[in-house]
């Protein structure tokens, strides 16, 4: 046992998420002090795990036993480097949130089932991330789950939601039995459920694929991976924007977490196989690229931010399989790197989606509305919401100087370092990822183009649009933290990726950097100068003088900017429906991957009057997700049929259940003796 | 201390040889097409011009709308000073590699198509779409073609891929001439020209850059332009960099200078020479026609990659 000031910030960060949870529905009946007290609680936790992480990554973790749980097991609790960096990455979130929890809640009728479920889903993450043994680990992990079902369901009386929720659950529970599955795989092998044992086990290459495949598919699961992301894009945007933000941000990346601590903590990277790398990567490859495509063709904020969920994630697993293949095929140094790639976009995306959702959330307090149709021109009304938003939009388009770059940066800096690996498939495929994500970065860009501008800029296209008010000054302190930690993570890496570096150490047992002498904050380098450097800050500091310079010397001083109408081709009367909107701008991309959305169109054009006026023009386009309709769909209706075939047995009386419950026990007795 | 003045020289050469650039294509496609043309020295005439004269604002218009002009300006810029056009060691030269590079064009092209959709017109929004589905198909591409250089040089820093090119012997490798290929195809479609889109048109259907530009004037404008016009040069250098390198100055001395000067001018105006034989003869694609232009250029690189890992590589 070994009690840290790590461990002890992270247990202060519990503490006050369990004492949220319990608090606040003591003043049911003022909501103002349980706003209050949530979002303090919840700041703190936030606070607390920052520091937990900060100090862990420094100065090491510790561990300890709590005397909960089993009779023979108690609960194991651990912080380690890679349960530190995902502390952190929780942490950097939850503060913002409960920040802008303060505000974004104000008026929301029903607070308590928030005020108790979203504490609990803080909890759960958090104790996913501390647990050293697989029953600590289900217990969290399945109170995340279904905390987040709740959240999810908050607003139950429409019944999408409703539906939503329970796909939701649904998917969360098979992805628990899978990782389930992968821990008994590792307890045969271990004889223990404690992670201390299973880390010294001997799996036999069979049985640790085993364990893979299953962790793989669990996580993945509740990752949003491609092909099982079906559930994402109804789920994340039906919850309140905030908790969006922390299902979006971390909760995807707890599944990420977990799916690092099985495969490189558990097993580690003696175990692997070449395959297991090309299968990550081809999954990330496949995710990075549906998941943007996807999001290019949603007319719903959320439900668009959520889709790019699954494609940030999709880069990640670029990262992690690329660093898998790596240390597989023996190159330590270059696997550190992919994993330090794909660790730098965990938090990136943390926080840049964290704060598209805040803003998200903004529109969406203000509007009233999901839909980016009804937008326009929101600029004007929402300037600082507008601006963040702004920063947002930047980082997750992978521009500099933002975060979003650098890890791109490093990801394509791995792929086009690996080595020639062997066998043919291996040459193929390392670069058509890269390719990949060349593609899905600047796809993003396109779609966050079509977001800022359909939303913020150009005419409001209803009323709402044009009767929004800027949010709270709560509110836009939430948005304003991660946005500068965007910032300050795109212009200093070389600062950041040091602490990062204790996770590679502790997992490969590789340092990124064996000449510590040649790092400086300036330049960042990895392996060395000559075979690529990026400076942030010289790109910054160069762009800011350049452009100072332009602007001085350009602007005229005192004089008043004319104003005058725009320009449209002689036609006086302009309307604001005659803007490119969200649909419109996206009908390029659906024309040229048709044979991947197979949009259903469908064109009406009324013509009363004479064969050549036209009177109304009627266009409706609806792009499904392929994967809903060739996976989700036809495994559904097979399960309800077999459920319709064995309806009969439903309805026995109690004989022919004690006669079932009989022979299970038998054939228990028969299979474990 | 020289190199560093060097590469402001570099830098500003880039800039202020950018619109002499542009001068000098449409000087050639004007005696190509048996006109007499504007001479070399029109795109600073009417950069100057537009730098005298008053903006003019649309009612609607935000920050985001006055703000572009100088990001996309400076990024450009910034990007061209990355770029080596004398001399390979530059200071700067470290700061970017190229995938910081396509990040900074990616950068100023995000603002522009913003900037497009800024007014609230259907010919900005119309731009901006076209814009980034076009870049997007292109990008990849690009990064691609220069993967296949990055890969045989074990690095993404363009003075190291410029060091390798000068030390290996000629030879033809094939990996190389699709790279080239794809490089070529691209930097059309990146700067705009025929057959992809067509710089001289301000009102018509099938525009994509100038429908973006269309509610900009002033000093906004004259920025605008000079960055399209800096982005056509850096395109050009890059390709003579990574592709034709033999002269570039490998210290920095007076005599290499003017050498490597020479031999750059020299070079660029076979390029742009080519570049206007190709606007005269071809028609623009269609709209539509313009992704399968895209994808080819992509296969090709990807092509050349393959080529690189199969036959290239020393085991």
């Amino acid at each position: 046992m070994n009690y840290t000031l790590s461990l002890c910030f992270a247990l202060v960060a519990c503490g006050s998420v369990l004492l949220a949870a319990m608090l606040t529905p003591c003043w049911q009946q003022k909501s103002n002090i349980q706003r209050a007290v949530l979002s303090l609680l919840l700041g703190m936790a936030g606070l607390f795990a920052c520091a937990a992480g900060l100090t862990g990554l420094a100065s090491g973790g510790g561990s300890m036993v709590l005397p909960l749980g089993l009779p023979w097991l108690p609960m194991h609790l651990r912080l380690d480097a890679l349960g530190s960096f995902f502390m952190l990455v929780i942490g950097s979130l939850v503060l913002p949130v409960a920040v802008y929890s303060q505000g974004y809640l104000r008026h929301e009728k029903r607070l308590t089932p928030l005020a108790v479920f979203l504490p609990l889903f803080v909890l759960g993450m958090m104790g996913v991330v501390l647990s050293d043994d697989a029953f600590a680990f289900m217990l969290f992990w399945e109170l995340m789950s279904v905390s987040s079902y709740f959240l999810v369901t908050h607003e139950h009386q429409h019944p999408e939601n409703r539906k939503a929720g329970f796909i939701y659950l649904l998917m969360a529970h098979m992805a628990g039995l899978l990782i389930m599955g992968s821990f008994a795989v590792l307890y045969t092998a271990s004889g223990s459920f404690e992670f201390s044992a299973m880390r010294d086990a001997e799996l036999s290459p069979l049985w640790a694929s085993a364990a893979f495949l299953l962790a793989g598919f669990g996580f993945g699961i509740k990752a949003g991976v491609v092909p099982m992301h079906g559930w994402l894009p109804d789920a994340h945007p039906v919850a309140p924007s905030n908790v969006s933000a922390l299902m979006s941000g971390i909760m995807l990346k707890v599944a990420v977490f977990g799916f690092i601590r099985v495969t490189w903590g558990l097993m580690g990277s003696g175990d692997f196989q070449w395959w297991w790398g090309a299968l990550v990567l081809a999954a990330g490859s496949s995710s990075a690229v549906t998941g943007v495509l996807m999001a290019l063709q949603q007319h719903d904020l959320k439900r668009l931010l959520a889709y790019h969920s699954i494609e940030n994630i999709g880069i990640i697993l670029i990262g992690l399989g690329l660093g898998m293949l790596l240390a597989q095929a023996g190159h330590p140094m270059l696997a550190a790197l992919g994993l330090i790639a794909a660790l730098y976009h965990t938090i990136n995306h943390a926080l840049f989606k964290g704060l598209l959702f805040m803003g998200a959330g903004a529109v969406l307090h203000s509007t009233g509305s999901r839909n980016m149709e009804a937008m326009g021109g929101l600029i004007h009304r929402m300037p600082w919401t507008a601006a963040l938003f702004l920063i947002a939009c930047i980082s997750i388009s992978a521009l500099p100087p933002f975060n979003g770059f650098v890890s791109e940066w490093l990801t394509f800096q791995t792929a086009l370092m690996a080595p020639q690996l062997n066998g043919t498939l291996l040459t193929v495929i390392v670069p058509f990822s890269a390719a990949m994500l060349a593609l899905a970065g600047a796809l993003a860009a396109t779609c966050f183009v079509k977001v800022f501008g359909v939303v913020f800029l150009g005419h409001a296209r209803s009323d709402i649009a044009e009767n929004a008010k800027e949010v709270d000054g709560w509110m836009k302190l939430g948005m304003a933290i991660p946005a500068l930690l965007c910032l300050l993570l795109g212009v200093l890496p070389a600062l950041f990726i040091p602490v990062l570096d204790q996770v590679p150490q502790a997992l490969l047992h590789t340092s990124l950097f064996t000449d510590t002498a040649s790092q400086n904050w300036l330049w960042l380098t990895p392996v060395d100068a000559e075979h690529a450097s990026y400076s942030a800050p010289i790109a910054l500091l160069g762009m800011l003088i350049l452009g100072g310079l332009a602007f001085w010397w350009l602007h005229p001083k005192g004089a008043i900017l004319r104003r005058s109408k725009m320009w449209s081709c002689g036609n006086p009367h302009t309307h604001a429906r005659m803007q490119y909107n969200a649909t419109g701008f996206s009908q390029p991309l659906r024309r040229i991957f048709a044979g991947m959305y197979q949009p259903d169109e469908h064109g009406h054009a009324e013509r009363h009057q004479h064969k050549l006026l036209t009177t109304r023009v009627k266009y409706v386009v609806h792009v499904g997700d392929m994967v809903v309709k060739h996976l989700y769909q036809p495994v559904g209706q097979v399960t309800l049929w077999i459920a319709k075939a064995i309806r009969r047995e439903h309805q026995r009386d109690i004989h022919a259940y004690l006669a079932y419950t009989f022979a299970t026990v038998l054939l228990l007795l028969a299979l474990f003796t | 201390m020289s190199s560093i003045f060097f590469q402001f020289l570099q830098a500003l050469l880039m800039l202020l040889l950018a619109p002499l650039a542009a001068g000098f294509i449409s000087t050639v496609k004007a005696r190509l097409q048996n006109r007499h043309g504007a001479g070399v020295l029109q795109p600073w005439r009417d950069i100057r011009k537009l730098f005298s004269k008053e903006v003019v604002l649309a009612d609607h218009a935000s920050w985001i709308f006055r703000f572009a002009p100088y990001v996309v300006f400076t990024a450009t810029v910034i990007a061209a000073s990355v770029v080596p056009a004398l001399l390979p060691d530059t200071p700067l030269s470290l700061t970017a590699d190229v995938i910081a590079l396509v990040a900074l064009l990616a950068l100023a092209r995000f603002f522009l198509s913003l900037a497009g959709m800024d007014i609230g017109t259907a010919f900005g929004g119309m731009g901006a779409s076209r814009e980034m589905t076009f870049s997007a198909l292109a990008e990849p591409a690009m990064l691609m073609s220069v993967f296949v250089l990055s890969l045989g040089a074990h690095s993404t820093n363009l003075t190291t891929m410029i060091h390798h090119v000068l030390s290996t012997p000629l030879l033809i490798q094939p990996s190389i001439a699709f790279a080239l290929v794809a490089m070529l195809m691209i930097a059309v479609a990146e700067t705009g020209r025929i057959p992809v889109d067509n710089p001289t048109t301000h009102l018509e259907l099938t525009m994509i850059h100038e429908a973006m530009l269309l509610e900009y004037s002033g000093r906004h404008l004259a920025l605008m332009e000079w960055a399209s016009m800096v982005k056509i040069l850096l395109f050009a250098t890059l390709i003579i960099d990574l592709f034709v390198p033999w002269g570039l100055s490998l210290d920095a001395n007076a005599a290499g200078i003017c050498l490597a000067l020479t031999l750059w001018l020299l070079k660029l105006s076979i390029l742009f020479v080519v570049l206007a034989v190709l606007e005269t003869g071809l028609a623009k694609l269609r709209l539509f026609e313009v992704p399968q232009y895209l994808g080819t250029a992509f296969v090709l690189s990807f092509l050349g990659l393959m080529i690189h890992y199969m036959l290239e590589v020393q085991l």
